[in-house]
């Protein structure tokens, strides 16, 4: 088990290096370096720049130089963890990030509790009562939850409460908390309001893994093993849940290396929709306002919120399995 | 099991094997024991009847994407300021006997909020008819003509009928939607042919000649996968310059989603050659000297096409969601383009939601393609083997 980790773990700053330059790639690809269009903005707006402090931005960022020593820069200041600073805000970037990042992290942890204990229970009802009602019911619920786009979900929910109880269901707080410092009432009124985007986030990623879990359960009922569980006299339910469902899950829980991912990132179009204060409509407003660095480090936190969701994963499932743990060790 | 190899003891009843593909059932038991792969997997798929029904929907929605100035009933592009957040417009069948007309909707511009409000005007009704004239559009961007499906009779008199009301700029949402459609699934179906073609020839030389090719392709696989494809596209997308035009944008968005979305193609194809390479059928091929090329194009690929058709199948109504989102928000197709996303840009704040719900409608049109894509994937998946 240990030596599994620790190959894992050798692996991550081999995948941060290749983010890390995929991300630098994405922070160059917009025409004209950044300070350009932004002191070109500024005199469009009519105000401008003092000479003196573009030289020094791009001295800093090393603008006139070739690219590896540019990305050099950044990444040997990430490092240090010196984000920089979004000209857009006028703030440094850690500051903008930081509390962000919690809220994307909580809501994505959240979405993955809420998919597991809505998608277990139905994909274990679908398969054990198969061509029922239920199993019906919930391959309808399905195909809708994989058909309809997060955005959608978002948009019909909160025109419905608008309409029907006059109530606007956006954000994470309540105004009185958007600002304040954390305190318990502040927890209390975050778990009020996640619960919704929670929700819409979760949909989709459910009626992925009920139907996954659905198809694997169904092909560990037919085994001879149940069979002689049920000679021995075994009670049915007792017999499910301890055999074919713990096999079942693996698929399941392997797939929260791509799940866990697609959650944090997924989360931004439902944090925009939702005007939510996550890292995701600061990612979209940094690329619409091209201040590109703001935007890398953020596309690299996202990279970095994956690498740890896969790790976490295989980690689970090593613990889980231990086909897997002693095949890797 | 090849298709040009069938058993050779019923091969020599060839007549059996061109049975009747339109009508379904296959009868004699012959039949199936020499019929091609194909239609093992067409009489299979037929079975499914909430499959073939996808299909049909598809096939209308498709021909709707073909001639969207067919369909539509205005100008897509043209905006009436004074026909701002008109409501859905209903077509009236009876009228103490069958008839085919909607009423007039009256206008008035609000004092305080300076909104157009609108209301039925029973009184005068706008008698409507099918191949009807209306404005100009190009068959196949060709040939000029006039005729709509749905027009009003008199359109010098009445106003043109918004049957799913109309925009902020006061555009006709239907004509929009129509139009629409043809943009959002052909970038559907073009990204995913992009995305095949890229997967099935690394896929293939991943599968087919294993070894150090195989593991490069599968470790630039496996990175690709492991990187969260949103922010990508994102990020990509912003770059686009604002100055492109709408054709070169929408080139460019078709080869950003398709480049990042070639992996699980890949996969699924190298998969499917690690099965096929071990099967008799190949090595018999091997031995009996055919080339390299025709073991992979003339037996292999046949036995492989109807897993790759179902997985395509699954991978268009991916894209078409895709597009929707970039361009939701405002990092796809930009104005004047019309896509589905570019329309539900309108409804992104819960204001006009509230105060046109109607904007949401490209939405449904969004489920229901995607809905009728993954049926049809399914339905074609569980036919893809028809041997199991």
């Amino acid at each position: 088990m240990f030596t599994y980790i620790l190959k894992r773990l050798l692996i991550l700053p081999l995948l941060m290096f290749v983010f890390s330059v995929v991300a630098f790639i994405l922070i160059q690809a917009p025409p004209g370096d950044f300070v350009t269009s932004y002191v070109a903005e500024l005199a469009a707006s009519g105000s401008a720049m003092d000479q003196r402090q573009i030289e020094a931005l791009r001295e800093l960022y090393g603008l006139d130089q070739p690219a590896y020593i540019q990305y050099f820069k950044w990444v040997s200041r990430l490092l240090v963890g010196d984000m920089g600073f979004s000209l857009d805000f006028q703030k440094p970037i850690s500051e903008l990030i930081g509390q962000r990042l919690l809220l994307t992290v909580i809501l994505g942890l959240a979405t993955l509790l809420f998919t597991f204990a809505v998608a277990l229970p139905i994909g274990i009802i679908s398969a054990t009562r198969q061509y029922s009602f239920f199993d019906y019911f919930f391959t309808v619920l399905n195909y809708i939850g994989i058909a309809t786009p997060t955005f959608m979900t978002a948009l019909i929910l909160m025109w419905l409460a608008f309409s029907n109880f006059g109530i606007t269901i956006t954000g994470l707080f309540s105004p009185e908390f958007a600002n304040a410092p954390w305190s318990f009432a502040r927890v209390v009124d975050l778990s009020q309001h996640l619960w919704l985007p929670m929700v819409i986030l979760g949909l989709d990623g459910t009626a992925r893994l009920a139907r996954i879990l659905r198809a694997n359960l169904l092909d560990e009922l037919n085994k001879p093993y149940m069979e002689m569980a049920r000679a021995k006299g075994m009670s049915e339910w007792a017999l499910v849940i301890k055999y074919p469902v713990r096999l079942a899950i693996n698929p399941l829980v392997s797939s929260l290396g791509w799940y866990l991912p697609l959650i944090f990132s997924g989360s931004l179009i439902v944090a925009t929709v939702l005007n939510l204060p996550t890292i995701g409509p600061l990612l979209l407003r940094s690329l619409i306002s091209q201040d590109m660095f703001l935007a890398g480090t953020i596309v690299l936190t996202y990279f970095g919120l994956a690498v740890i969701g896969t790790l976490l994963s295989d980690i689970f499932l090593a613990w889980l399995d231990p086909r897997i743990r002693m095949e890797a060790a | 099991m090849s298709t040009d190899s069938p058993p050779t003891e019923l091969a020599q009843k060839p007549e059996l094997a061109t049975g009747d593909v339109s009508g379904g059932a296959p009868e004699p038991h012959d039949a199936v024991s020499v019929a091609p792969n194909w239609k093992l997997v067409w009489w299979r798929f037929q079975k499914h009847k909430l499959a073939m029904f996808a299909g049909y929907v598809l096939i209308a929605i498709t021909i709707i994407a073909a001639f969207p100035g067919f369909f539509s009933t205005q100008n897509p592009v043209q905006s009436i300021t004074k026909g701002s957040f008109m409501p859905p417009q209903g077509i009236q069948f009876w009228d103490n006997g069958p008839a085919f007309f909607t009423y007039e909707m009256e206008g008035k511009r609000n004092a305080r909020s300076l909104r157009m409000e609108w209301v039925i005007n029973e009184e005068r009704r706008i008698p409507l008819r099918l191949f009807g004239e209306g404005y100009e559009w190009k068959f196949l961007g060709l040939f000029p003509t006039r005729l709509h499906l749905l027009a009003v009779v008199n359109p010098e008199v009445d106003a043109p009928i918004n049957l799913l009301g109309t925009d902020r700029l006061g555009r006709d949402q239907w004509s929009r939607l129509v139009h629409g459609t043809q943009v959002s699934l052909s970038i559907g179906l073009f990204a995913v042919f992009l995305a095949t073609v890229i997967g099935i020839f690394l896929g293939g030389l991943s599968g087919y000649y294993g070894g150090l090719t195989d593991m490069v392709i599968q470790r630039v696989v496996e990175l690709l996968q492991s990187i969260p494809p949103i922010p990508i596209w994102l990020a990509l997308s912003a770059a686009l310059p604002r100055t492109w035009s709408v054709v070169t944008t929408y080139i460019a968005i078709t080869s950003i989603l398709a480049l990042i979305s070639w992996t699980g193609l890949a996969r699924e194809v190298r998969g499917r050659f690690l099965v096929l390479r071990e099967e008799d059928f190949v090595v018999a091929a091997k031995l009996a000297g055919c080339g390299q090329m025709r073991i992979v194009f003339r037996h292999m690929a046949p036995t492989m096409s109807s897993h790759i058709i179902a997985a395509v199948t699954l991978a268009i109504p991916v894209m078409i969601i895709n597009e929707t989102f970039l361009s939701f928000l405002g990092l796809g197709l930009r104005p004047p383009a019309i896509s589905w996303g570019v329309m539900l840009q309108e409804a992104q704040n819960l204001q006009s939601v509230a105060l046109a719900p109607w904007l949401l409608l490209p939405g449904v049109a969004v489920i229901i393609t995607v809905l009728a894509l993954n049926i049809l994937g399914d339905g074609l998946r569980d036919a893809a083997d028809p041997y199991h």
